[in-house]
């Protein structure tokens, strides 16, 4: 089987500080990771091949630098990786990425036919969740979100069957491959690296296409230019205008403090008191 | 694997940021109505008092749009929805629409978006509403933001000026779509305060047709299996949340956390990297990439309060930080901070709390 | 023909190691480099200056595209007392013609960069890997054994460049465990401000920038330093004293303890005032000197960087130790090659004799007896700085008291308090010391 997994190279936002005085992103020395939710997908995939045989190939559509997180996912097991990177594809909302990635793995489907394509559930630095949806609505594949378990994936019926999360409980759905899917977060752990594999990845070539390459039609559909949704504003979360009351146990003893504070929180909130003696007393 | 086919085609070449006369005529404002299994999600009346406002602000209609199986009881959702403020609820029914699939719930939802051309849809930003809402904005080629945590309307241009945490929350951004319509945004359970209900508030509703037949659908909903409701952490509707961080030192110390929780009656919750070092149970983060809470009484022990956590609690109606460092960022959003250690404190106000309740509960006994 | 995957492993990704992996790499030879953090520099921590001499020599061209901070145009030296401080400073306009001699850096981007250029070179460089022992044969390193699956990968040489903290080359049984001693214990701060503010405060524009070297009260009679640095819009401040005289200290003064007392110092205070303290880091340095360098080559395998006590703690040059260790370790493997040598012991000689016609060792040896004197004479750090600091307020006070009187004042109080002999004896130390 070949399965594509999409990654997105992402600042360690853990790490992300803002800069005390002008509050913008100190995004200088801040590490760029494999964006952590794809690495669920990736293990899951990098199974699939483990058991049925076959290809895993990685995509990412970012800046030169993607090259690194497409080099660990190599070192994990995966055979081939495109880094689809142009100047063409910043600014890119997720409407744009989804077009432009849907373009490079229909051309990657064109080398070789592609039965499943993984995304990483959300990104930590973007959130939106709305990638995968979106290739898969572009490409015709049956979508699978937040997929807690493959049950059962049968390459001569060319079906799967899957355990998705739900609101309070589990759905169970079988569909037709190809599908797209997106795993949940916990549901595997990724493997480790062994040093051959780490060498591999360091000395792998990794194939780079820009917006030709990647059989982008309609340029007016990638980058800026085919995002709909525009930054109107980046700013600092407002402080707080009452700072907080506090309390220091050097001069004040732990138990007047305690007092203190259950007395004042009492009285802003007579009602709390009010639910809580209720609840007790019931 | 074919391209979709776009509902509208945008205008012109470059960046657009002109909205068309045919898309300026799209108007109204729509909430999506989750629901499973004979209830609905809160989150969808959540999104409703924050639609009221947005609808009023534009002198539009607030509706509401809910899809489901024949057998479904999705008039009391209607009714329901009205009380929280909706002017009319689009109802589609089909026997392919009982319990969610992306395939129907996509084209339901595209259609009468295609049909009634509103300029707003929302949506909650859960499994069911994420999948949904991804869907049908690449499906009608607009603009979706994800995860919003407040919603305006923009008073030159009348478009949704959606703001969101960006850069793993140290930082907010807005965005609006301003040549695409609708406008989509999702919002996270309990970001938006729970709107009073007006019982009496009546409204229209109307039904449509779907279209689809189950066998043009591949996907097949083989079960559903519910989670096991004992012990079920209910963090997003709790009254009281006593939680603890890293500066508790060592994952034995949480038992004060639950020790202050359980005389207040409240949950136990805990930031990311404790639950990441295996700590406590994943469904007690808080935080951007945990649950968003919005309790009475917020006490944090050992929390830091850098902005990923303070961005799932701040909406709290009173804070209390424990830290022994008296520049935790927590101290800037607190309303009360006790500089001091919190294997100390905790069981201090546990006593405080216990000998205080214990006293009340007499009198009232 | 022995088991060989690689020509050169490198040990470590630090200042050192990206050294000897770029030399090496740029001479086409095969080049494996591993680093434990999880990128290059994530483990460092430096003050952090970049001495341009030493990386001239590696990578000529590094100022079209490192990153650096500030072009350092003046130098300043204080003794510090409780509430005063004697300085020398020196600035020149020298300076401000480029090439620029040294600038501030900071680590995590620099190391960033110059690792790279590493890979650019055609090194190969894998993170997130430990290297947990050497493999040997017999006498002879012949590879290294890592904490991964399948581990083991094998060379003609191995360079050790993994730091302070190195252990590799003490379990291998070349060195003996790290003397309290001989390391020092340093922590810094980096302190955001505006840049118009650090323009303003250090009387400096554009792009230059201010070094001031701190010794006296600070480290409560410990043998130390303290230190501030301008990056563009941050300084970094630090202090940092023996570990053993740390161990010693009888008030039990953290290190920690020492730099909050270094901010709050009124000559310091308002030079930092208005700064947010946005990072804080703590670090060993070898400042052993002369005699706590180890053998630093042998069969197989040899040392550059930290990890050989490669450190002029006089004048607080480390980094550039470590470039220049590293470059010459590659050196002496590409001379090897070219002349179809073995990596023996004694094809290796050639590293030390590199390094002793170079000026690490002979700065080494020039301060080989520093450290001993500073360790037992505190006075150093508590009676001259107080003495000195006096008689400067004695000069600089003016009141009634007539000029002679002062002077007379002045050197009463230097025999009171170390006595004619101590003060001869004091003076023939340092001399011997700096010579």
């Amino acid at each position: 089987m070949h399965i594509v997994v999409c990654i997105k190279q992402v600042p360690d936002s853990a790490q992300i500080r803002v800069h005390p005085v002008t509050n913008t992103i100190m995004r200088q020395g801040v590490p760029a990771i494999v964006n952590p939710y794809d690495l669920f997908s990736l293990e899951e995939a990098l199974r699939l091949k483990d058991r049925f045989g076959g290809k895993v190939t990685m995509l990412c559509m970012g800046p030169p630098q993607a090259e690194e997180a497409l080099r660990k996912c190599i070192s994990f097991g995966a055979d081939d990786a495109i880094l689809v990177t142009d100047r063409a594809f910043a600014g890119a909302d997720t409407l744009a990425t989804s077009y432009a990635l849907a373009a490079a793995i229909r051309k990657i489907n064109s080398e070789q036919k592609v039965d499943m394509v993984f995304t990483g559930k959300q990104t930590i630095d973007g959130d939106t969740a709305q990638v995968g949806p979106g290739i898969a609505k572009r490409m015709g594949l049956q979508l699978l979100t937040y997929v807690s378990r493959i049950i059962e994936t049968d390459l001569e019926n060319n079906t799967i069957t899957v355990e998705r999360r739900g609101e309070g409980g589990v759905q169970v759905l079988k569909t037709a491959l190809p599908c797209l899917i997106t795993m949940l977060e916990n549901t595997n752990e990724m493997r480790f690296a062994s040093l051959p594999m780490m060498i591999h990845a360091a000395a792998y070539q990794v194939r780079k296409w820009n917006k030709d390459d990647a059989g982008i039609e309609d340029v007016s559909k990638i980058g800026l230019k085919g995002s709909p949704t525009v930054v109107s504003r980046v700013f600092g979360p407002t402080p707080r205008s009452e700072k907080a009351q506090i309390f220091n146990l050097e001069t004040t003893s732990l138990r007047d403090v305690s007092l203190t504070l259950l007395q004042s929180i009492f009285t802003v909130h007579p009602t709390l008191e009010q639910d809580l003696v209720e609840k007790f007393s019931a | 694997m074919s391209e979709a086919k776009p509902a509208l085609k945008p205008a012109g070449r470059g960046r657009n940021l002109e909205l068309s006369d045919e898309l300026k005529a799209y108007k109204g404002v729509w909430v999506f109505i989750e629901h499973e299994r004979g209830h609905a999600h809160s989150v969808s009346w959540e999104l409703l008092g924050e639609g009221r406002k947005l609808a009023d602000r534009l002198g539009a209609q607030l509706c509401g749009v809910v899809l489901g199986g024949p057998d479904e009881d999705l008039d009391r959702f209607a009714k329901e929805a009205f009380t929280f403020g909706a002017d009319h609820v689009y109802i589609m029914r089909d026997p392919v629409l009982k319990g969610y699939r992306n395939e129907p719930f996509t084209k339901g939802l595209t259609d009468l978006v295609n049909k009634y051309k509103p300029e707003i849809v929302l949506l909650g930003a859960t499994s069911q509403g994420r999948d949904l809402a991804g869907s049908v904005a690449t499906t009608l080629l607009t603009g979706l933001t994800a995860d919003c945590t407040e919603l305006d309307i923009d008073p030159n241009t009348r478009a949704l000026a959606a703001t969101r945490p960006t850069f793993g929350g140290s930082l907010l951004c807005t965005i609006m779509t301003l040549a695409y319509r609708p406008q989509m945004a999702t919002v996270r359970p309990r970001v938006m305060a729970m709107p009073r209900a007006e019982a009496d508030r009546t409204g229209t509703t109307s039904e449509d047709t779907l279209g689809l037949i189950e066998t043009s659908i591949v996907t097949k909903l083989l079960d559903f299996i519910a989670d096991a409701n004992s012990n079920k952490i209910n963090l997003p509707y709790a009254d009281v949340i006593v939680s603890g961080g890293k500066g508790l030192k060592n994952p034995e110390n949480f038992k004060l956390v639950f020790d202050l929780a359980r005389v207040l009656g409240g949950e136990v919750g805990a930031t990311r990297p404790c639950v990441q070092a295996g700590w406590v149970e994943a469904d007690r983060q808080v935080g951007q990439t945990g649950k968003t809470v919005r309790p009475k009484l917020y006490i944090a022990a050992g929390i830091s309060g850098a902005i990923q956590h303070r961005v799932g609690m701040e909406a709290s109606d009173v804070i209390v930080a424990i830290n022994t460092d008296p520049n935790a960022p927590i101290f800037d959003f607190a309303h009360y901070g006790i500089v001091g250690n919190a294997m100390q404190v905790l069981p201090a106000l546990t006593q405080a709390f216990q000998a205080h309740l214990d006293q009340r509960i007499k009198k009232v006994a | 023909m022995s088991k060989k995957d690689f020509d050169v492993i490198v040990v470590g990704a630090g200042p050192s190691g990206n050294a000897a992996a770029y030399t090496a790499a740029k001479a086409g030879l095969k080049v494996l480099q591993i680093e434990r953090g999880e990128y290059p520099g994530s483990k460092n921590v430096q003050g952090a200056i970049l001495y341009a001499d030493a990386l001239e020599r590696i990578i000529p061209d590094f100022r079209e595209d490192a990153p650096l901070e500030r072009h350092i145009i003046e130098q300043r030296m204080w003794v510090l007392d409780d509430a005063s401080f004697v300085g020398s400073h020196f600035r020149s306009e020298d300076y401000n013609k480029p090439p620029y001699n040294r600038y501030t850096i900071i680590r995590a981007q620099f190391d960033k960069w110059f690792s790279s250029k590493v890979r650019e070179a055609g090194a190969l460089l894998i993170c997130e890997t430990t290297v947990q022992n050497l493999i040997m044969d017999g006498d002879k390193v012949v590879g290294v054994r890592c904490d991964r699956e399948a581990g083991d990968v094998y060379a003609d040489v191995v360079i050790l460049a993994d730091g302070v903290n190195s252990t590799l080359a003490r379990k291998a049984g070349f060195h003996g465990e790290i003397k309290a001693d001989n390391v020092a214990l340093a922590v810094k701060e980096i302190l955001f401000m505006p840049e118009d503010l650090i323009k303003q405060r250090f009387n400096v524009k554009d792009e230059e920038g201010v070094v001031i070297e701190m010794i006296g009260k600070i480290t409560e009679g410990m043998m130390g330093t303290g230190f501030l640095y301008t990056n563009k819009d941050s300084l970094t401040i630090g202090i940092g004293c023996m570990l053993s005289d740390f161990k010693k200290n009888e008030n039990k003064t953290s290190p920690y303890t020492l730099l909050e007392n270094l901010k709050r110092h009124p000559s310091v205070a308002p030079l930092i005032e208005g700064g947010e303290m946005k990072e804080y880091c703590a670090h060993l340095i070898p400042e052993g000197g002369f005699f706590a360098v180890p053998k630093v080559y042998g069969n197989g395998w040899m040392i550059v960087g930290d990890s050989g006590g490669f450190v002029n703690a006089v004048h607080r040059e480390g980094s550039n130790l470590a470039m220049t260790t590293g470059r010459l370790a590659a050196e002496t493997v590409i001379a090897a090659k070219a002349a179809g040598k073995e990596m023996t012991t004694a094809t290796l000689k050639a590293y030390q004799k590199a390094l002793d016609e170079s000026f690490v060792m002979k700065d080494l040896k020039k301060y080989r007896d520093m450290p001993k004197v500073f360790h037992d004479n505190p006075q150093f750090f508590t009676t001259y700085p107080e003495l000195l600091n006096k008689a400067a307020r004695t000069m600089v006070t003016v009141d009634n008291i007539d000029k002679k009187t002062k002077e007379r004042e002045i050197f009463a109080s230097f025999k009171t308090a170390r006595s004619f002999k101590g003060l001869v004896g004091d003076a023939f130390k340092l001399w011997r010391a700096f010579r």
